[in-house]
């Protein structure tokens, strides 16, 4: 509804501008699963889609549908978009990945982005980000700032994205304090932030003094502050929310690789493919370090620069929750082991839910 | 411990207390007021923006009254005077206020809140236990407690209750007695109104002080769901919007202590036990019966 009236409304603003506008070379049209104005992912996805617009001014026209639920809802918006002469298309929710495949087959001549999905065709390529380097830097400063020795992670559900990005907060953590707990605790929401609330308010009770989140909204480090404990901002810094609370944030920025892509197709060099970068390509940003002591801040700016210079944080010793070998010193896992993670490291006293 | 967890079970029921009260109030009178999510929505983020512009909780919290005030009367006006279909027109408002509330709220996104303070109670707060957990709340809380007083007095103790239990009831028969039936229902859905924008500015204000897009998350349905569950009776709904914020705070934290328990089933636990209450309440037809507004939904047209 709320698209329908910003639709109604650049609508009414374009029959003003009447035809004065000119037409753009290329259409780059962007589905997003929440609200724009979530501050967490779908936030960010639009942040990419007006650094496009930025960059390439008249040259490039961008559409948005917004809060699109995954499933038969998106197939019918993606197609939409196909027919309204969208030149490039991007879905940015795992749940968008059948029906993005489904609507390229008969758009041959659209090209189709999907992020997180694992599915390519010719015209349709995927994207996503390893937000897990960011995650084995903030564990590690979690272990270093901890004085119960107890953090608190709000994760959302039990998909590998997040699973990994736990058991890579915990390889960072251990790293520095072997000994370092954590506690998950699943709320199957990516966005209430009541609940997300909720879920750090228990957390602390508890005894965790630093407070983790694979959801999207504010409210956990809100809590923290309040507390007196401190947390990460998560896809977006959340600096204004948390003074005293935040040590940093992992954010997510899309803009590279849109502005990337677009350029792509306005060249006519469109290739399908699958980008998964990090921290190296700035793809994965870390938000300044606030509120943390020298030494600390020194670890985690090492740390960044180990990782940019390709090095991986799954990188073996890696030991599973049952005791078996996940990686021999060492050895790396490789991108399939890390996107279809689906186990925990040993040292997590939770139980993976199925 | 035992302690902040019912502090915890205390905000995650608030909202839902609040509007529960309000909806619970327009259903005696007659009307159904589906809209419950739409005018909560509108009421956290007026309340968000007024108190962000002038800095003074207390003028958000009047804004989001007045923005849910505002909201019910523009679905008074459809049901009672344009006699639109009550059910269709209370969804409208939810999907009105959800875009709404999108566009308003642009402004106001990834801006730090501000929180509406605690205040405690003197004396009262220093009794252990008991003091912290009841006296030492937002003002809001407070108001949430005064407002089930006031309602099951003025519902069952008042003759203005009376005439508006007997709208809700038969609203033919009031008519001949010569009460309003249309000015009753709209005050009845004005007074819903200010309580969703009251919930709402609970959710913006003292929950979560923020604005984020659909921040409400579903909490006006569950509202919706304890008027059913507490079958109209005030005191009931604080037993139910009780135990709804405890299951959902209590599921958080077994998975914190680690019990073996699935999350999903944990985080669903609250609407099987609204269902279980909703099944054993519809299996005494009789006991349903009592307390159900005979009149419902129904529209009322007064001849001329």
């Amino acid at each position: 509804m709320k698209s329908l009236l910003k639709a109604t409304v650049a609508a009414l603003a374009f029959a003003a501008a009447g035809s004065a506008a000119q037409a753009a070379d290329v259409k780059a049209c962007f589905i997003y699963v929440g609200p724009v104005g979530d501050f967490g992912w779908s936030y960010q996805h639009d942040q990419g889609r007006l650094a496009v617009e930025e960059h390439f001014g008249d040259k490039v026209e961008t559409a948005y549908l917004e809060s699109v639920p995954e499933g038969p809802d998106a197939e019918r918006a993606i197609e939409r978009f196909a027919r309204e002469g969208c030149n490039v298309i991007f879905t940015t929710s795992f749940g968008y990945m059948n029906p993005t495949i489904k609507v390229a087959k008969k758009f041959p001549d659209v090209k189709f982005e999907h992020a997180t999905g694992y599915k390519t065709a010719d015209n349709v390529a995927t994207y996503n980000s390893k937000f897990h380097q960011g995650r084995y830097i903030i564990g590690q400063i979690a272990a270093k700032q901890s004085k119960s020795g107890v953090a608190g992670y709000i994760a959302s559900f039990p998909i590998p994205e997040v699973v990994s990005g736990i058991n890579a907060f915990l390889l960072g953590a251990q790293s520095v304090n072997p000994d370092f707990k954590l506690k998950v605790v699943w709320v199957n929401t990516w966005f209430d932030p009541g609940k997300e609330a909720d879920a750090a308010k228990a957390l602390i009770d508890q005894g965790a003094d630093i407070i983790t989140q694979h959801t999207d909204s504010t409210a956990p480090l809100q809590v923290a502050q309040e507390r007196g404990v401190h947390g990460f901002g998560q896809a977006s810094d959340m600096v204004n929310f948390a003074k005293d609370a935040q040590y940093t944030a992992i954010i997510d920025d899309w803009a590279p690789y849109y502005i990337h892509r677009v350029q792509d197709v306005l060249d006519g060099k469109w290739e399908s493919g699958s980008s998964w970068e990090g921290l190296a390509e700035g793809h994965v940003v870390m938000a300044p370090y606030t509120n943390l002591p020298a030494d600390v801040v020194e670890m985690a700016k090492a740390t960044e620069a180990k990782i940019k210079d390709g090095w991986e944080p799954f990188t073996g010793p890696i030991t599973k929750q049952d005791g078996s070998v996940a990686a021999e010193d060492g050895v790396r896992l490789d991108d399939g082991a890390i996107l279809g993670m689906n186990w925990y490291v040993q040292g997590i006293d939770d139980k993976l839910p199925q | 411990m035992f302690e902040a967890v019912l502090l915890t079970v205390i905000t995650a029921a608030t909202p839902l207390l609040i509007a529960a009260l309000g909806e619970l109030v327009v259903e005696r009178s007659g009307v159904l007021n589906l809209g419950v999510e739409g005018m909560m929505i509108m009421g956290a983020v007026v309340g968000f923006a007024v108190a962000n512009q002038t800095g003074s909780g207390f003028l958000g919290v009047v804004a989001a009254v007045g923005a849910g005030m505002a909201m019910s009367a523009l679905f008074g006006f459809l049901v009672l005077v344009l006699v639109t279909n009550q059910v269709a027109t209370g969804l409208a408002l939810t999907i009105l206020g959800i875009g709404f509330s999108g566009m308003i709220g642009e402004a106001f996104i990834g801006v730090p809140g501000l929180k509406i303070p605690e205040l405690y109670i003197p004396v009262l707060s220093d009794i252990p236990f008991i003091g912290p957990v009841f006296f030492q709340q937002d003002a809001i809380v407070y108001l949430s407690f005064a407002l089930v007083a006031a309602v099951a007095y003025f519902l069952f103790r008042t003759r203005l209750g009376l005439v508006l239990r007997a709208v809700g009831d038969n609203h033919g028969s009031a008519h001949a007695l010569g009460y309003s039936v249309i000015r009753i229902r709209f005050a009845a859905v004005l007074f819903g109104g200010a309580c969703a924008g009251l919930a709402g500015a609970y959710m913006s204000l003292a929950y979560t002080p923020q604005w984020v897009e659909n921040m409400t998350a579903g909490r006006g349905w569950i509202a919706l769901a304890l008027v059913v569950f507490s079958s109209w009776l005030p005191l009931r709904v604080v037993v139910g919007a009780y135990l709804f914020g405890a299951v959902s705070v209590l599921n958080l934290h077994a998975q914190a202590v680690e019990l073996d328990i699935p999350s999903q089933l944990l985080s669903s636990l609250p609407y099987l036990a609204t269902i279980l209450v909703l099944v054993l309440i519809s299996a005494n037809r009789r006991l349903t019966l009592v307390n159900t507004p005979a009149c419902l939904g129904k529209p009322f047209v007064p001849d001329r």
